[in-house]
Parts: structure tokens; sequence; C-alpha cells
């Protein structure tokens, strides 16, 4: 699963801005980032607290979008859509993970899948993405009769269950111990192996990086270093 | 503590649609406390101060005839301040251009000078000048309604004369500010007028040289005023007369002080009402609204504010909203105070001023009772959030514990979408929620069938009253008791379809301590014009040897049972006292009476086949010519027409029956709009990251209104029923409250008012739902997922 230039990226972005004006203070999270990202590769996005990593991820994910530049997903110019193709692009195209799981608390782990199964085109079964994610014998609970490390568990099956091209992460072991936290990091590995999913993962943990394809490294709103992982380490052996 | 301030400005303006829509509430319940509290004083105050400026006599009695030399005699009697006799006639009078009969009452003034009791308040023009023997004093009513002025002529027939008189002035005087025709249910501004003349003059008219037939007194202090009834009853009965009595019977003041009493019961019950509803929801949504600040709460704790501190910062937030909306609901009403202050005016009360007055212990009252249902709410939920210790309250809360419902139990759960299912677990994992804000939008609809009870109360009044009951077109009394066979008189007449005479007797009557002073009326047995009704509002014979009475008379006001024996004192004539059995009750809405058959009255009054008047039917088109032959015969004393007192009844009260439906439907909508937005707003703040986590995950706009704003659709739709229960409740404490001898209010709810609480309701939830879906347009995604719960 390396980089195969002459494929076409999945993404694609072209000097990607993003600036935050409150009053008088110009924020700039992102001061024109070039990146070109592909299908079944598992990225890992790094950086200090502050240098633009979630916006990036938001604007990839059609959650956000750029103040200059492009991007685009496949033939799909995301620079510029409205919010409905934004919508549309979220639903049928991305999975989101996040630190704070954002399940609904109402629901049972199998329907918090199916709430985004019922509105996909092509899913897996709420029970298969559950079963794969480790939690096929937890399906009726709700997410208060689960752990933390199984809650994000379930989110991780949400996200996935729709076959999602791209898979995006922002921290999702952030409120995890090291070993709840590897054991959610083999999932999402598995998940990028199995189905290909083009994965990319925010962390503060250097470590972590050892399990991706590639590291990119922002600061400041600028990409720093984009290192590629000739060997990579099993989500397994990670710990920290 | 200067951050504090500052956080809870910026508070106040984050929430200003919530704060708004509870100013709403507040504002309604406040309105309307202040509106009727308002109206009632001013009334009351203006009534009192009237009466004092122009020396309204306390007792008051009628008889035949009295030489002049006697009220000497009765000026000695011991209680008495100041004592005046007159003149009073009844007379039918004409106005050139208008066809109608008119009934009048004339009034005598002393010749020279101004009189010293029951002075008038001229208007416009002047007095009448000493001894003139053509010169009266209108009703300003009359005029008005007329259009008369100084220098405009009417004819008066007085004792089967005709006289032509020179209109000179208009005024008020404090004895008929309530006017009514005698027998007539309703005020007939045009067709019942009364009048001053000099005493000369009226006393040569009305046969009264040197005598007279009535008198008024004021009483000295610390006189007993029945002690000064009964000597001056003793004294009167040669005379002819016919029962003194004090201001508690005046008919002007009594329908006054009836009205007033239910302008009372109107400024207790409806603010009690509206007020309640508003504290209520008040109390449900501040509540809810600071369980939303629980982190705050920990924050604050943490970083070392005391309970009572952060308490007090709360309760400021609210005191805020709450002085907001009860300075607008007392701007709003002490306007609408004014208005309706001005149309009871216009209609009921008329005093020829009005002095306006805000009671500020009335502001008081609506701000406690605001303050302590907000202060109250915010603080139980203050006191819960604070608690907690400052690190649980920061911490993530716990996902909320949720089931399946009952419904997925039963096995449906196949019928329903994940999105379904989030709403009905939602309602069913907070029940107590769903059916407070459930209550708190029925109330709302309630309120609205409360304001608009009152016009379909009226219709079905006038409609038992006019179409089942007294049926008749023209009701003719003569002066006196005439033989039967008038009636064959009235038959012949051109135009005239079916004639029943009635005998009409003034009594008192009495059961064991309760007594009501009313007059017995003998109708035809088998008449099909008037009628008595049963309790299902059929049309039912009244018995041969007994007396049949009004509902309320008998219930409420005698507290005789049928079979039981009334004691009946005959205020005319012989003035015998008897004993005569109730045999049945009638089902009456206005005004109560008793009946008899008209020749059993007669038998006990030893009167052969006498009537007082007549009932008559008129071909329709006829009216004219009947009204014209009528006005020939000089015994006819008064003619009251039906239709034409129903439609002034209705040119009178519209008026007022509109501003209240006015004033009632905008603050039930202001209730009911600030009552549905606070749920589904705040529904909106509790839920609003689950929304945003779904829209992140490829929701659209509207599948996510579907979760949040079906749930609202679903406590509105099971709303709307228990709104009718509430309105229904609502109207029957009304109907109780309203229970008086002027008129019992039936409970009745018309389709129309139903479906109009119910739009109340479609309408307010469709408002909010409209706002939120606004605002759902603007939920930001990528907040929601930095931070969490
Ligand atoms: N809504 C916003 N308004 C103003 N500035 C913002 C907003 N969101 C982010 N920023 C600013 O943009 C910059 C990048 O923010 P971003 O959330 O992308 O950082 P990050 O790399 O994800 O940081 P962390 O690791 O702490 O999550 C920061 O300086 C932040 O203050
Ligand atoms: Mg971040």
């Amino acid at each position: 699963m390396t980089s195969s230039t002459d494929a076409q990226p999945v993404f694609t972005a072209l000097g990607l801005t993003k600036t935050y004006r409150m009053g008088e203070v110009e924020v700039q999270a992102l001061r024109g980032i070039d990146l070109e990202l592909y299908a079944g590769e598992l990225i890992v996005l790094l950086g200090p607290s502050g240098s633009g990593k979630s916006t990036l991820l938001n604007i990839l994910g059609g959650l956000d979008v750029p103040t200059r530049g492009r991007v685009s997903y496949l033939d799909h110019e995301l620079s510029g859509a409205d919010e409905s193709e934004l919508t549309r692009f979220r639903r049928e195209h991305v999975g989101f993970v996040f630190q704070f799981y954002n399940l609904i608390p109402s629901l049972t782990a199998r329907e918090n899948v199916a709430a985004v199964t019922e509105i996909a085109t092509a899913p897996m079964t709420p029970e298969a993405a559950l079963e794969l994610v480790g939690l096929g014998n937890r399906l009726d609970h709700f997410p208060a009769q689960l752990s933390g490390g199984e809650q994000q568990r379930v989110a991780i099956a949400r996200a996935v269950a729709k076959n999602p091209a791209v898979l995006l992460c922002d921290e999702p072991t952030g409120a995890l111990d090291s070993t709840t936290g590897v054991r959610v990091l083999e999932v999402l590995e598995q998940v990028n192996r199995e189905l290909g999913t083009l994965t990319v993962l925010i962390t503060h943990n250097a470590g972590i990086a050892a399990m991706a394809d590639r590291v990119i490294r922002l600061s400041d709103g600028s990409i720093a270093e984009i290192r590629s992982n000739s060997d990579k380490t099993p989500a397994r052996e990670l710990s920290w | 503590m200067r951050a504090l301030n500052r956080k809870l400005l910026r508070d106040l303006w984050h929430l200003r649609g919530q704060v708004l829509a509870i100013v709403a509430v507040i504002m309604g319940g406040v309105a309307t406390l202040v509106m009727s509290l308002s109206t009632y004083d001013s009334l009351v105050e203006t009534r009192e101060r009237f009466y004092a400026e122009y020396r309204f006599a306390e007792v008051f009695a009628y008889l035949e005839r009295a030489p002049e030399p006697v009220a000497d005699r009765l000026r000695a009697i011991r209680g008495v301040e100041r004592l005046e006799t007159r003149v009073v006639a009844g007379a039918r009078l004409e106005v050139a251009g208008f066809d109608d009969p008119i009934t009048g009452r004339i009034l005598s003034l002393p010749d020279v000078g101004e009189a010293g009791l029951n002075r008038l308040h001229m208007k416009r023009g002047r007095r009448v000048a000493p001894y003139s023997s053509d010169e009266v004093v209108l009703s300003d009513t009359f005029a008005e309604a007329h259009g008369l002025g100084p220098g405009d002529r009417v004819a008066a027939i007085i004792s089967g004369k005709r006289r032509s008189l020179e209109v000179v002035g208009v005024a008020v005087s404090p004895e008929y500010i309530y006017q009514i025709a005698p027998g007539a249910m309703f005020p007939d501004f045009k067709r019942y007028g009364v009048l001053w003349m000099g005493r000369t003059a009226l006393a040569a008219a009305h046969d009264m040289d040197g005598a007279f037939n009535n008198l008024t007194l004021t009483l000295a202090r610390g006189a007993r005023e029945q002690e000064v009834i009964d000597r001056l009853d003793q004294q009167l009965a040669r005379f002819g007369g016919t029962g003194a009595y004090g201001r508690a019977d005046q008919f002007s003041n009594r329908f006054l002080s009836e009205e007033l009493k239910q302008l009372q019961t109107t400024a207790t019950i409806f603010p009690t009402i509206f007020l309640g509803v508003a504290a209520f929801m008040l109390n449900v949504v501040i509540s809810r609204l600071i369980a939303l600040q629980r982190e705050q709460v920990a924050i604050l704790k943490a970083f070392g504010y005391s309970h009572l501190a952060i308490g007090w910062h709360f309760v400021k937030l609210v005191l805020v909203v709450v002085v907001l909306g009860v300075l607008a609901g007392s701007a709003l009403g002490a306007w609408f105070g004014q208005g309706l202050a001005g149309v009871y005016q216009e209609t009921t009360f008329r005093f020829p001023y009005l002095h306006y007055r805000l009671n500020p212990q009335v502001v008081l009252i609506a701000l406690m009772v605001s303050a302590l249902a907000a202060v109250s709410g915010s603080l139980f939920s203050v006191a819960r959030a604070a608690r907690l210790a400052p690190a649980t309250g920061m911490q993530a809360e716990m996902p909320t514990a949720y089931r399946a419902t009952l419904l997925e139990r039963l096995g449906l759960q196949r019928w329903f979408s994940a999105p379904t299912r989030m709403i009905l677990r939602h309602i069913e994992r907070r029940p107590l929620k769903s059916l407070l804000t459930v209550f708190g939008i029925a109330c709302a609809g309630g309120l609205m069938m409360v304001g608009n009870y009152q016009k379909d109360a009226i219709d079905f009044m006038v409609d038992v009253q006019f179409r089942q009951a007294a049926r008749e077109d023209l009701a003719v009394t003569f002066i006196d008791p005439t033989s039967g066979r008038a009636l064959h008189e009235l038959r012949a007449l051109p135009g005239v379809d079916h004639v029943e005479g009635f005998r009409d007797v003034p009594v008192i009557l009495r059961h064991r301590n309760h007594e009501y002073r009313s007059s017995v009326y003998g109708i035809e047995p088998a008449g099909v014009l008037h009628r008595s009704l049963d309790r299902s509002l059929a049309p039912v014979r009244v018995p041969p040897e007994g007396i049949v009475l009004t509902d309320h008379l008998a219930n409420n006001i005698l507290h005789i049972q049928p079979g039981e024996l009334l004691t009946v004192e005959m205020l005319e004539g012989r003035r015998q006292v008897l004993q005569v059995p109730v045999l049945g009750i009638t089902r009456q809405f206005l005004g109560v009476s008793a009946y008899m058959q008209r020749d059993a009255l007669n038998r006990l009054l030893h009167e052969g086949n006498v009537v007082s008047g007549a009932y008559l039917a008129i071909e329709p088109g006829r009216e004219e010519a009947v009204y014209a032959a009528l006005h020939e015969r000089p015994r006819v004393l008064s003619m009251v027409a039906n239709a034409a007192a129903i439609q002034s009844f209705y040119a009178t009260i519209g008026e007022f029956v509109l501003f209240y439906n006015l004033v009632a439907t905008l603050l039930a909508g202001s209730i009911g709009f600030g009552v549905v937005y606070n749920s589904a707003r705040i529904a909106l703040s509790e839920r609003g990251r689950e929304l945003a986590s779904l829209r992140v995950l490829g929701f659209t706009r509207g599948e996510i209104a579907y979760i949040l704003l079906g749930e609202l659709a679903l406590l509105a739709l099971a709303a709307v029923p228990v709104g009718m229960l509430v309105g229904v409740g609502l109207v029957a404490i009304l109907v109780q409250a309203f229970e008086s001898d002027l008129y019992r209010l039936p409970l009745i709810l018309t389709s129309a008012n139903l479906a109009l609480g119910a739009t109340l309701i479609v309408v307010a939830t469709l408002f909010s739902g409209l706002f939120i879906w606004r605002r759902l347009g603007r939920l930001d995604l990528v907040a929601v997922l930095k931070t969490r719960e």
C-alpha cells in the first residue's frame, strides 16, 4: 500500500489556505498546503497544538471550506461546493472518528451504526461492522453501558459501515489509555488493510507515526515534512 | 464580580431569542393582571367619586300618591339626614324620524334651584328654567343615540296626554348610570330614555299637584338603613308605598355593583389563570435553561465561588428577564386597561368622567409572582448542579442511559427508523419533561379557548332566551293592570298574529332566612310565545297551582326544593303575604324570575281576568303599522321589541367582545408562542451536539430537523386534545365564578372554538419550527467536535 504516482490521487490540495478573522486579529490556520493523498494509504498527521491539523482534516472531510486554494476529491471540486453538495459528499464517501466519540446516547450500538447505514448506498450490515471492531457481542448495549474504548470502537464501526472511501480520525485515542488506544488503532489498521480505505489519523503521539505509510508533519499552518515509512510497525507493537 | 456581570450580559445576549420568548410569556400573564385590576380599580374609584360629588341618595321609595306636607313628617324620622320628594312618571316618547316604540321615564326637578340629592352632571346645555312648562333635560345616552341636543324637541305621552317638550340640556345622573327599560333584558339607548322636567309642569301633566309619588333620602351618620326603611314603610303604607329600598336594591346601582362584581371576578380569575400558566411555564423553562449551565456552575465552583454567589449570579440573570417581562407586561396592561375602561365607560358604566388608576401594588404582585416562579425554577437547577463536586460537573457527563421504548419492546421496532427511535426514546426517557411540555403547550391552547368562549356563550344565551323562551316580537305593558278584554283589541290589530296576556306583580320572595326582590310573571300555561324551559331547554307547561322558579333563584338564592312552600309578599294592591308551593324549576341563563299561570296568580290576588301587558307575535314586515296603532292607545305604557333589543345589545357589547377577544388572543398567542418556542429552543441546546454529529456523518438538515421537530410535532399533537381538556376545565371554572343573578354562563364549547385552540397550538408550533429550522442551518459542526459535552 505505498503511494503510486501514476494512480489518480483521492485528495488533491493546491495552495490550501484557511484564515480565521476575529475582529482585528487574523489567524492563519493553514498557509498554502499542497498535498496529494492516495487510495489505501494510512496517513498520520503530526504537529504541535494549533498547527492546523484539525482544520486540514475538516476541510478534507467537507466540514469546512478553505479561504483560498483548491481541494478536490477524485473529480469533485470541494472548494466552492455548497452546503448540500458537501453533505452528500460526507454521506457517500467519508467516515469520521472523533476524540469524544460523539455517539447518539439514545441509540444502541447497533442502531448508532444503523443510523448511518440507513442513509448509505452500499453499506455493510451494522452487525458486520460491529463484528469488525470486535463488538459483535455488544450489539444492543446503549453508549452508557459501554466503556470509553468500546464507545470509540462503535464510532469506528459507524464510520466504516458505509464502506467509505476515506476515514478521517481526529485524535481517536486522545481520551483513551495506552492499552485501549492500541486496541482502537488495531481496528483502524485492520479496516485500512482489509477494506483499502484511505485513512487519515491525527495524533499528538509521535510513536503512533510508526504504523503509517506516510507521516505528514504540520507546523504553523504549513507542511514541515512528509516522510514515507518503508518499514511499518503493526499497531499491536506500539505503546506509549 | 465584574467579570461575572459581563458574563451575565453576554449570556443574556446569547440567549436573546429565549429571553424574548420568556418575556413574552411573563408579559402575557402580567398584562392580563394589570389590565383587569386597573380597570376594576378605576371604575370603583370613579363610581365612589361620582356618587359622592353628585350626592347619590341612600334610600328610595315609590308610592301611589301623598300630599306634600306628609314629607315633613317623614323628615322627622330618626336617621334621615336629607329627604326630597319628587314626581316620577312613566311615559312613551316620540322622536321625529324614529318609528320604533320608545319607553321613557320622567323625573321632576325642583322648580327653583338645584336638587339636593341625585344631582345632574350637565354635559351640554343648561338646567330647566324656573317654573318652565315645557323644558326638559335628557339623559346623555338617549340624547346621543338620537343625536338630540339643546333646541330639539321631543314628544311625551304622559298619563295618556301628548305634550311637546323642548330639550334644553343633556345630563348624567348618579341614579341612572345603568339604564334599562322595565321588563327589558339589555340596555337600549335608542328605545329607553330618562328625562327631567320642572316639578310643577310634571305634576300638572301627571295629576300630582301638591303631591308626590317618589322620595329619596340620605342617612344621618350612624343611622341604620333597615330601621329607616321600616319606619318609612309604616308611614307610607296608607299612601300606597311599594316598599322603600336602599342602594343595594336601587336599579342602576345594583346593576353596576353586579357588573363590578363580575369584573372583579374577571380581574381575579383571568389573571390567575394567565399568570398561573405563565408562572408555571416560566418555572419549567428557566429550570431547563439553567440545567444547561451545569458545566459553568462546576467551573465557577472550581474557581472558589460559594454556592450563594453562584446562586445569586443565576438569580440575577433570571431577574433581569423577569423585570423586563413585568415592565413590558405592565405597560401593555396599562394600555389595554385604559382601552378596556374606556369601552366599559361607553357601554355599561356611563360615568361622565373616568379616573384611570393603576395601583402600584398590582405591579408589585405581578413582579412577586413572576419572580417567585422564575427564581424557584432557577434555584432548583442551580442547586442540583452545585451539589456535584466541581470535577464531576466538568467531566463529560456520562452518556445518558436510554432503553428501548415500550412500543419497541412490544415488537414494533422494525417499523421505526433510527431517527424515529431517537424521537420516541427521547420522549420516553424524560417522561416528566415531555409531560410538562405537553401541558404547557396545552395551557396556551386552553387560554385561547377561554378568550373566545365569551362570544359563543353570549350567542348561546341570546338564542335560548329569545328563540326558545321569550319568543314574542313585542312586549306591551299597560299603564295599570287592565281587563283581559284588552287582549281582544290587540288581536284585532292588523298585522298582529298572536297575543298572549301576562300579569306581573312586584314581590319579595322568602324562604327561611333567604329573600329576593323580584316579580312574579303570570303567563299563559299553553303559551307559545313566552315559555318556561326545563333542564334540557325544552318548553314545559307551568303547573296550575304553584310557582316555577329559575334554577339559580331556587338553588342558589332561596335554597328551596320543588314541593316546598315559598312565601310570596305582593308589593302591589292589598299586599298579601301568601304561601305558594314551588312546583318546578326552569332553566334560564339571563336574569331570574318566578312564573305562575296567569289565572292562578290573579286568583291569589283576588282579581278576575286581569293583564299587566301582552306578548305579541307580529307578521314580518308589519311591525311599523303595529307600532303606529299601539302609539295611539293611551293605556299602553311601554313597548319592548325583541329584535331591536338583541340588535342593540350586540351593538353595545360587540365592541367590548371584540376588544376582549383581541386582547385574549394576543396574550394567549404570546404565551403559546413563548412556551412552544422555548421548548423547541431548549431541546435544540440540549441536543445540538448530537444533531451536529449526525450532520457530520452526512445527515441533511432536513433529516436532523425531523429528529428535533418530529419530537416537537409529536408533543404538540399530544397537546391538542389535552389543550381542549384544559380549555373545558378553564371554562368550567369561569362558569362557576361568574354565576350571578344577572346571568349564568352556559358550559358550551363550539367546535369553532375547539378548532381555534388547536390552531393556536399548530401555528405556534409551525412558527417555532421555522425559527428552529433556521437555527439548524447555522449549527456549528466543527465547534461541536472540538469540545466534549
Ligand atoms: N473557529 C475558529 N476561529 C478562530 N480561530 C480558529 C478557529 N478554529 C481554529 N482556529 C485557529 O486555527 C489554528 C489551527 O487550529 P486547529 O484546530 O487546526 O489546530 P490543531 O492543530 O488541530 O490543534 P490541536 O492539536 O490543539 O487540536 C489555531 O491557531 C486555532 O486557534
Ligand atoms: Mg485539533
